[in-house]
């Protein structure tokens, strides 16, 4: 009788052995980089929750005409009506040193929140008023526990007499936690409790959208006329193997070069989203352009024959037959470059997209900054509070990088479905 | 006798350096069916696609003697090969219907140039190219699916009406049926056959039995040289040199 069972011989035992062992090789490889995956999202979270609530405390503000002239309600200085009534509200402290502890407790732009306050609310004056005013970043540190009190009072940042103040105003209902909306639509600030994400986040989305605008066109051109019409000759080969090695360059070199032609040639704005999306986009041409090469490249070549067996022109077979079925293949192409042209920081910095922007950018012409280079700055500062404010901007990045992709996936879906 | 529409008169070509046809004397008739038979290699195929100049794809290409197109030098630089391909449509050996609708399919040569400049002139000039090919009563129905939807045979059909619609002089055909199964083969070749009345075609094959079929003049290709040329029924039964007599009784090939 035939032997048809695994003991047949024919070395089978073994081979299914290296058939097992493969395959499981391959789900601890899967398994391994799902748990990474896991912990850098899981860390990244938790780090950045801190960020969705913000503390406020409650100051009762004297907004009277001897403080605030009605008629120019921005002159006034907030600032030392806050101060007072911190010390009204303790009258116990007395001690400079002390005094500026109390202070401390309400974030130094608490004055410019006031203002903001007034200008929307001019009822508000001529009275005394209980305000919501951003607590400072320690208290809201200390409010979540993340200040370890058992240290020696030298070597935390809040001392025994603050806790004890924050421990009064919190009995009294004077503090309180809300939605920290702030984050989202406000620009940096030295202060992390007001730090927000806007101004870097419009310089992105201004630097990608200049970067597509510009790279798109032009590596989809040059990638036409060289795979469907350039000569086949020793210059297009130098041509191919320059574009391949400029794909390879590291991109702080892509920063230098804007640093000396758009910035000191053309003399183009410095720290513009204008200047960083033509120094992106020269980062991602030769991507796009591979890309987008390989994608006519897997275009059946019948497509083109049927055409210019018909008597279409060269450029009409391409453009009405090539072209749209190589066309999702390049925007494939084209997102994979705009997703490294969004996490780019070092050709940023070249062109002074690392300055200190407070203010949200209107145009492509203004100063901004961008997401990578807000991490970087962020992950740079002193402040504990920073460290939240880095993971959340983390966060932000990466939703946008996904809403990125989700629009190329959409329109590569659409485009496929004409057939 | 009547004049030939193609002629060609020591029709020599070069890849590079190597020849793979050697000083070709042929005339096409006017409607006629031309079949080019010959093993692999022999340069039928290369010669088919001298005449719509589709050589010029192949830069190391080049081609010299004389082949003419009623009366004029295809290879004359004063030739547009746009006007030329006008005139000589090409049906390919793998059905290579766009990835557009039927009706796009159809429609595009007339829209490239020009022939037809009303949507309804349009409408009845694809109507007319289906029927001509023979496709009309399948798929009047369903004139925007897309045209690979079809079955193989459909498709080289489609293929056919999309050549046919610019109405050219010359159809040229390199292996139509060899994808094709003998139920579709039997259909394209019917209709190669009722093709004749308009117009002049040129057709490469790989079976003998589909020369003797449907052509009334073959031409039978060794090694680059035409050995044979004459009326399909003289060849294929008093064949004169002893290599078409081993090609066609499967000796050789």
């Amino acid at each position: 009788m035939i032997d048809l069972t695994k003991k047949a011989g024919f070395g089978l035992d073994q081979r299914h052995r290296a058939e097992q062992r493969f395959q499981w090789a391959g789900k601890l490889a899967i398994a391994t980089s799902l748990l990474f995956l896991l912990v850098m999202v899981g860390s990244i979270v938790t780090d950045a929750s801190g960020v969705l609530r913000q503390t406020q405390i409650a100051v009762d503000l004297d907004l009277g005409p001897e403080n605030v002239n009605p008629s120019n309600p921005q002159a006034a200085s907030y600032g030392r009506i806050v101060k007072s009534s911190l010390r009204d509200m303790f009258p116990e402290v007395t001690r400079r040193k002390d005094k500026k502890r109390l202070y401390n407790l309400v974030s130094p732009e608490g004055s410019f929140e006031i203002a903001a306050m007034v200008t929307d609310n001019p009822a508000l004056l001529g009275s005394v008023q209980t305000l919501w005013l951003t607590a400072s970043d320690d208290l809201d540190l200390f409010l979540r526990g993340k200040v370890d009190i058992s240290l020696p009072p030298k070597q935390r940042r809040i001392s025994d007499a603050e806790i004890t103040w924050i421990k009064i105003l919190e009995d009294g209902g004077q503090l309180r936690r809300v939605a920290n909306w702030g984050f989202l639509s406000s620009g940096d600030s030295r202060e992390p409790e007001i730090a927000g994400i806007l101004s870097a986040l419009i310089g992105s989305a201004f630097s990608l959208a200049v970067c597509f605008a510009l790279s798109f066109p032009i590596g989809i051109g040059a990638a036409i006329y060289l795979e469907e019409f350039a000569p086949a000759n020793r210059i297009s080969d130098l041509i191919e193997v320059n574009i391949n090695n400029l794909a390879a360059v590291p991109s702080i070199v892509f920063g230098l070069l804007g640093l000396s032609v758009f910035l000191g040639v053309m003399g183009l704005p410095r720290s513009s989203p204008l200047v960083g999306g033509m120094v992106l986009a020269l980062m991602t041409l030769p991507t796009i352009i591979i890309a987008a090469r390989a994608a006519l490249r897997s275009v059946p070549p019948s497509f083109k024959e049927a055409a210019l067996a018909l008597g279409a022109s060269p450029v009409q077979a391409v453009f009405h037959h090539v072209f749209p079925v190589a066309m999702p293949g390049m925007l494939t192409g084209a997102i994979v470059g705009m997703a490294q042209a969004l996490g780019e920081t070092a050709p940023l910095l070249m062109i002074g997209m690392v300055a200190f922007i407070v203010d949200i950018p209107d145009s492509v012409l203004e100063p901004a900054t961008a997401l990578p280079v807000q991490i970087f700055l962020w992950a740079d500062s002193p402040e504990r509070a920073f460290t939240e404010k880095t993971a959340a901007a983390i966060i932000v990045l990466l939703i946008f990088l996904i809403c990125m992709n989700l629009i190329a996936i959409l329109l590569r879906r659409k485009l496929e479905q004409r057939f | 006798m009547v004049d030939p529409i193609i002629s060609a008169r020591g029709v020599d070509i070069f890849y590079d350096t190597k020849q793979a046809l050697f000083d070709v004397d042929l005339d096409i008739l006017p409607n006629k069916v031309t079949a080019l038979i010959g093993p692999s290699g022999c340069g039928k195929s290369t010669f088919l696609r001298a005449i719509n100049r589709m050589n010029d794809l192949i830069p190391s290409c080049r081609v010299s003697g004389s082949l003419t197109i009623d009366g004029q030098d295809i290879y004359d630089p004063a030739v547009d090969v746009v006007a030329l391909r006008a005139q000589v449509g090409m049906v390919f050996q793998k059905p290579n219907p766009f990835p557009k609708s039927i009706f796009e399919n159809v429609a595009y040569g007339l829209k490239i140039h020009k022939l037809s400049p009303s949507k309804s002139e349009l409408q009845d000039r694809v109507e007319w190219s289906l029927q001509n090919a023979g496709l009309w009563n399948e798929v009047s129905d369903r004139l925007d699916q897309p045209g690979n939807s079809l079955s193989g045979g459909q498709q080289q059909r489609l293929c056919i009406a999309r050549a046919i619609a610019v109405q050219p002089k010359v159809i040229l055909m390199d292996e139509p049926c060899s994808a094709l199964d003998p139920i579709a083969t039997a259909v394209v070749e019917d209709l190669i056959d009722s093709l004749r009345k308009e117009y002049t075609i040129v057709i490469v094959t790989h079976s003998m039995q589909q020369a003797a079929r449907i052509s009334q003049r073959t031409a039978f290709f060794h090694l680059g040289t035409l050995v044979e040329f004459g009326d399909t029924k003289t060849i294929f039964t008093t064949p004169k040199d002893e290599r078409t007599q081993n090609y066609i009784t499967g000796r050789i090939g």
